[in-house]
């Protein structure tokens, strides 16, 4: 294998992006739904839930995490972690208070 | 003869797309970072503020919000459609998505405009006297929306001078088929103000 098939690998289709992207504006009109009815603290929730789920969308197959070789995807779950473990520190100091 | 010579000597040019990515994902990790101190500083505060955060919500336009939403989803399309088609070989139609792209953006960037200056009429900006007049809780909801829509915003404009660079480059035949890691890392700056936005519309116009 010469430089340039490493450098120019995951060549897909235009198909899977227009599929992602319709998900996507589903997943959209869902949470815009769900946040109509009121389901007490679980609006949050779920909102945050579908947020989620679009954000590995365009993570995995947008920004192509899926076909990346599996360092950036330890990467980004790294940094994904000690974001979270900001947020659970913080709450289980400020849930207690 | 001087025409290996010639191919020998752009072989060996150093090229690393992958570490060009990779420290694309670097920064894009330090940004995640900017704005996650700014999530966590609304997670407590709206922790500490609910109910007044949910009437403050009820000031919002959700139908731009949603609106918007689309349009920076399509805009995500059309970005990564540009690289698809470049990797095609067809130069035309990736700077077509490239300018749909910037289109899209400043689409959003519009719409954006119209809903701040509704609120600016209506005397809601920071450190505005109907602002100061309501509890802490709404001082607090539109300080941050201010804040934090505002700095995604100033991404949006430098993702349009971005990919209007990328257009120059694409025209120039900078980036090519074979060559096209600097349209793919302005790829995932797109991408990730997206992310962004999928975050914060759900936590400003979606909690009434």
């Amino acid at each position: 294998m010469d430089k340039q098939d490493i450098n120019t690998e995951h060549s897909h289709g235009y198909g899977i992006y227009v599929l992602v992207w319709l998900g996507l504006l589903a997943l959209t009109g869902l949470t815009v739904a769900v946040a109509g009815i009121n389901i007490g603290g679980f609006t949050i929730v779920t909102a945050l839930l579908i947020a989620s789920v679009k954000a590995y969308l365009v993570l995995a197959i947008f920004m192509h995490l899926r076909s990346e070789s599996k360092i950036f995807t330890v990467f980004a779950l790294v940094a994904a972690f000690f974001l979270i473990i900001s947020f659970i520190l913080l709450f289980s100091d400020y849930s207690f208070q | 003869m001087s025409t290996n010579t010639l191919v020998h000597v752009e072989v060996n040019i150093h090229r690393d797309d992958i570490g060009a990515r990779l420290g694309m994902w670097l920064f894009l990790f330090t940004e995640l970072i900017l704005f996650g101190g700014m999530f966590i500083i609304y997670s407590v505060y709206r922790f500490t503020h609910q109910e007044e955060f949910h009437l403050a919500a009820q000031e919002l336009n959700t139908i731009i919000g949603t609106f918007n939403t689309i349009i920076l989803l399509t805009s995500s399309l059309t970005m990564v459609v540009s690289i698809v088609a470049i990797q095609k070989q067809k130069r035309n139609l990736s700077l077509l998505f490239q300018m749909l792209t910037i289109f899209l953006a400043l689409f959003f960037m519009v719409n954006k405009y119209f809903e701040w200056t509704a609120k600016f009429h209506h005397g809601i900006y920071p450190g505005s006297d109907t602002l100061l007049n309501e509890n802490s809780g709404h001082i607090l909801f539109f300080g941050l929306y201010y804040m934090m829509t505002g700095l995604h915003g100033l991404h949006v404009i430098i993702g349009v001078v971005m990919i209007s660079f990328m257009m120059r480059f694409t025209f120039k035949g900078i980036v090519t088929y074979d060559n096209y890691v600097k349209l793919e890392n302005t790829g995932l700056y797109w991408h990730l103000v997206d992310i962004i936005w999928i975050f914060l519309f759900p936590l400003f116009y979606l909690i009434t």
